[in-house]
């Protein structure tokens, strides 16, 4: 299939302009006749539930959890980027487009990117206006601070809680409109399927997760806000519940994935402690603006960090890339640390660690300035390791944090079904190969505030949509293929938990599909997904019944589909023949380690098309065309 | 330093809401001090798994203490002994060897068992519902440095913001009452001066469907202080007084 992002025409300025001026709009009186169905409740599916509502649109809303406050994107830290350039340093809608674009390694669409630049000072007045209480200079203006992979301070911040407040400025306008009952609210729901009518979504078929009934709901349009997919490697800083169940059920209904194998691996994250853990916790970002990271210039080296003295210290990010220092991208960050830990400089009882320290900081500016910025972080790290990270330097290592992969898009944030749109994390859009810090706030909420719902208007208008109803037969074939599957799990009665099986997958893709790959490896892997697929087929161990609240059964059928998923990764990983942002194929690296991109044959988005169960997909190419900015190597020396 | 210790838990075990429950021992044996009480869970529930029996439901989602979704009632006290620490990021280091941890859900007519230890505590989603918002649709906004605030009001703002919604304060409360959540809630906005325009009617629509809900009242025990995981102070319940008497005696709001 020829994919065709319907980028507007005209200079990128003024493509959403012209985009917004062009599009049917919905007469109000004729909102209240359609109905949307939104999944997940994160920055997306919270900030879209409420501004359809507001418009006069009829919403279902769905999520996994006991109450849509809880989706996780409260649990992201350090801030929210925005070009409002309020701290006078010459920052621009251009130069966060233009960051943006280059710490992503040009594998994102020009357009799309643009437009998320130019919302961003849209939604900090939006949530200023909500409430979020953002912190604010002695003058009562909002202060700024930085973050990885841009010299201006363009992030804007509460506390290290950015999004939890971010999160529950959604939320309240959700509940707002749950109030005035233009918003039908779903709690404790697990989308298990879309179903497609005549080639356009007109529902889903969801599990009640307390009573384990199987409910069918339709809509004129379905969009999908579901998050990313890192708990595919078992440990990630993703919540517990995050999962890749719906996007890629999606899939298998006809909507391309987008990009798989771009994963991002954060650089700070606490290391890993023990095979009992269950998930990875971040530290922000942020901590990068004051703390310095070293390891021991000798491999040798077991002191004390305290006993090491400052000339036998490598800060190899200040050494290595002077003009970014320690606030290089994530990607970059990140396989420097693994490089230091590979050579053995790494620290801790496993080696793999490096030090992040604030000794500097808390001389330079005092304790209680950098208490005040980041004292619940330090709080939580204490807390975890029982160190003090007043007094002793942070140990950190990169882990799985965000997926830039996810379902494809046009610039209507429309899949490849008609009427099935996908927001926030679940869509691959505007990240390229690498996120920078702070810009997934921002994706989340321009989507959902500003972008759906215009452009749903568009497609409503410009579509028929018969009548249908919960007995048409695709409801009937989709609840049956569901219970099917449920009843399939809870009859294995194997011997290993659902558990076992997640450690396995996650610590095969952690080693061969992880910060850096390799062709041999990503094959190897590929069989042994296949292998692991097939044993958890024979050998799962599911207990309890399917009409309960279950919450291993609501496990396998995540980590069932992971095992389908994790293969879909592999394969789009040994389709791509370079390296780019956050994938790493050891064969195309520039003298220097960096990613070494090929635009020649690789600029394009690889979307994956489902041809049948453990059959291998298509792939259908989107060329990327970059006609404002020049393709370059990044460097950020 | 990393050590193991052995723990007897009795744990409630109820089937669903109207099913009689009871506590249930389990041994926990070799459990690591620098795992997390979920993990310590968790397990326990792969044991359960492995011998055929049912594990112990209960709610969790981002474990590093923010979304509020955790929380059980361990040795009578919500989210465990420490202090400004959710279940989640309570670490095994502050048990000793054979320890007898009694672990419980929630206990709130309010918040009902949906299983095990899992409650359901939608009634805190209502009472945002009813006014824990700023009335403002989505493309209204002014510029953001437009309305200056003061820092400290910000600050307190924030403090109050925290609020995690776990409904660790009604279940320390020995009235079962959720002001401290209300309170934060209604702080938030009547410190900052663009939820000033609704102070009257959001203090007063919030406390009559806390009422309707059928929670408890305040009697200053503060308990829910003590036990909050975020440390939101009760200086917070002492503003929704005053704002809710404020709307009473000076607003036309009924």
């Amino acid at each position: 299939m020829q994919l065709d992002a319907k980028i507007p025409g005209g200079p990128l300025a003024e493509k959403w302009d012209r985009h917004r001026f062009e599009l049917k709009l919905v007469n109000p009186a004729n909102k209240r006749k359609f109905e949307i169905i939104v999944v997940g409740t994160g920055l997306a599916g919270g900030s879209a539930s409420a501004s359809l509502a507001e418009l006069g649109y009829n919403v279902k809303t769905f999520c996994i959890q006991d109450s849509p406050r809880r989706a996780h994107s409260i649990a992201a830290q350090g801030g929210i980027n925005a070009a409002k350039n309020y701290t006078n340093e010459g920052d621009s809608i251009w130069r966060l487009f233009y960051d943006t674009i280059k710490g992503g390694d040009f594998r994102a669409r020009e357009a799309n990117v643009y437009r998320l630049a130019q919302v961003s000072n849209n939604i900090i007045d939006q949530c200023v206006a909500q409430g979020v209480p953002f912190a604010r200079d002695y003058g009562g203006l909002l202060a700024n601070r930085s973050f990885g992979g841009a010299q201006v301070q363009r992030t804007f911040y509460a506390r290290g809680q950015t999004g939890q407040q971010l999160l529950l400025g959604a939320y309240s306008a959700l509940m707002r409109q749950v109030g005035t009952g233009k918003v039908k609210m779903f709690p404790r729901r697990e989308m298990l399927d879309i179903v497609v009518i005549n080639g356009k979504a007109r529902g889903i078929v969801a599990r009640n997760l307390i009573t384990g009934e199987i409910e069918t709901h339709t809509g004129d349009a379905v969009v999908l806000c579901t998050g990313g997919y890192g708990n595919v490697y078992f440990l990630s800083t993703n919540a517990m519940a995050s999962n890749a169940t719906a996007a890629f059920r999606a899939y298998k209904k006809g909507a391309y994935f987008a990009n798989p194998c771009f994963t991002q691996i954060h650089p700070t994250c606490i290391p890993v402690h023990g095979d009992y853990q269950s998930k990875l916790t971040l530290m922000s970002e942020s901590l990068r603006n004051d703390g310095r990271v070293w390891v021991p210039k000798n491999p040798e080296d077991k002191r004390r960090p305290h006993q090491v003295p400052e000339s036998e210290r490598d800060y190899y990010l200040e050494n290595k890339y002077p003009s970014f220092g320690n606030l290089v991208p994530r990607d970059v960050a990140s396989r420097n640390a693994k490089e230091q830990c590979d050579m053995g400089k790494g620290v801790g009882e496993t080696g793999l660690a490096v030090y992040l320290d604030f000794e500097d900081a808390i001389k330079r500016d005092g304790k209680a300035a950098i208490e005040k910025k980041y004292g619940n972080l330090f709080q939580m790290y204490e807390k975890i390791t029982a160190e003090n990270p007043y007094e002793t330097p942070m140990m950190i290592y990169p882990a799985i944090h965000y997926t830039m992969g996810g379902l494809w898009v046009d610039y209507n944030l429309m899949s490849t079904i008609d009427g099935l749109f996908v927001l926030g994390e679940a869509n691959f859009s505007d990240h390229g190969a690498n996120r920078l810090g702070a810009s997934a706030l921002m994706q989340g909420l321009a989507d959902g505030y500003f972008v759906l719902p215009y452009t749903i208007g568009g497609y409503l208008t410009g579509t028929t949509l018969e009548e249908v109803t919960t007995g048409h037969s695709a409801f009937k074939e989709s609840v049956t293929s569901v219970n099917d599957s449920i009843e399939k799990l809870l009859s294995i009665n194997g011997n290993k938990t659902v558990d076992d099986f997640h450690k396995q997958l996650g610590h095969i893709m952690w080693d061969y599909c992880g910060m850096a790959r390799n062709d041999e490896g990503l094959k190897k892997a590929k069989g042994m997904v296949q292998q692991l697929r097939e044993e958890f087929r024979e050998n799962v161990l599911v207990p309890g019944s399917k009409k309960d609240f279950n919450q291993s059964l609501e496990r396998a059928g995540r980590v069932a589909d992971f095992l389908e998923f994790g293969e879909l990764m592999l394969t789009d990983a040994i389709s791509r023949q370079e390296s780019c942002g956050g994938h790493f194929n050891e064969a195309y690296q520039t003298e220097e380690n960096e990613a070494l991109r090929d635009d020649e044959n690789f600029c394009h988005v690889s979307a994956w098309e489902f041809t049948g169960k453990d059959k291998e997909p298509v792939l259908n190419k989107e060329e990327l065309k970059f006609e404002n900015v020049e393709l370059t190597q990044r460097s950020y020396k | 330093m990393t050590k193991t210790i052995n723990l007897n838990l009795k744990v409630w075990r109820q089937k669903g809401q109207n099913k009689k429950g009871r506590l249930e021992t389990y041994k926990a044996v070799d459990i690591s001090t620098d795992m997390s009480f979920l993990e310590m869970i968790d397990v326990i529930n792969e044991q359960l798994t492995h011998k055929g029996k049912e594990p112990v439901a209960f709610d969790h989602d981002c474990r590093e203490g923010i979304c509020g979704m955790c929380g059980a009632v361990v040795n009578g006290r919500p989210h465990g002994p420490e202090m400004g620490t959710t279940l989640c990021q309570l670490h095994m280091r502050h048990f000793s060897d054979n320890d007898t941890i009694v672990i419980e859900p929630w206990r709130s007519r309010a918040f009902p068992v949906i299983k095990d230890l899992a409650v359901d505590r939608s009634a805190l989603d209502k009472m945002i519902q009813a006014g824990g918002f700023i009335s403002i649709n989505t493309g209204g906004a002014q510029d953001a440095n437009a309305i200056p605030v003061p820092q400290e009001a910000a600050e307190l703002a924030m403090d109050a913001a925290a609020c995690i919604g776990c409904g660790a304060c009604v279940a320390a409360c020995p009235n079962a009452s959720p002001m401290l959540f209300v309170s934060a809630k209604v702080s938030q906005f009547a410190l900052l001066p663009q939820g000033k325009p609704e102070a009257a009617k959001r203090a007063i629509s919030m406390v009559r469907e806390m009422d309707r809900l059928g929670f408890g009242n305040c009697t200053n025990e503060r308990e829910c202080e003590a036990e909050c995981p975020k440390e939101i102070s009760i200086t917070n319940i002492a503003r929704l007084n005053r704002e809710y008497f404020k709307a009473g005696f000076l607003s036309a709001e009924k």
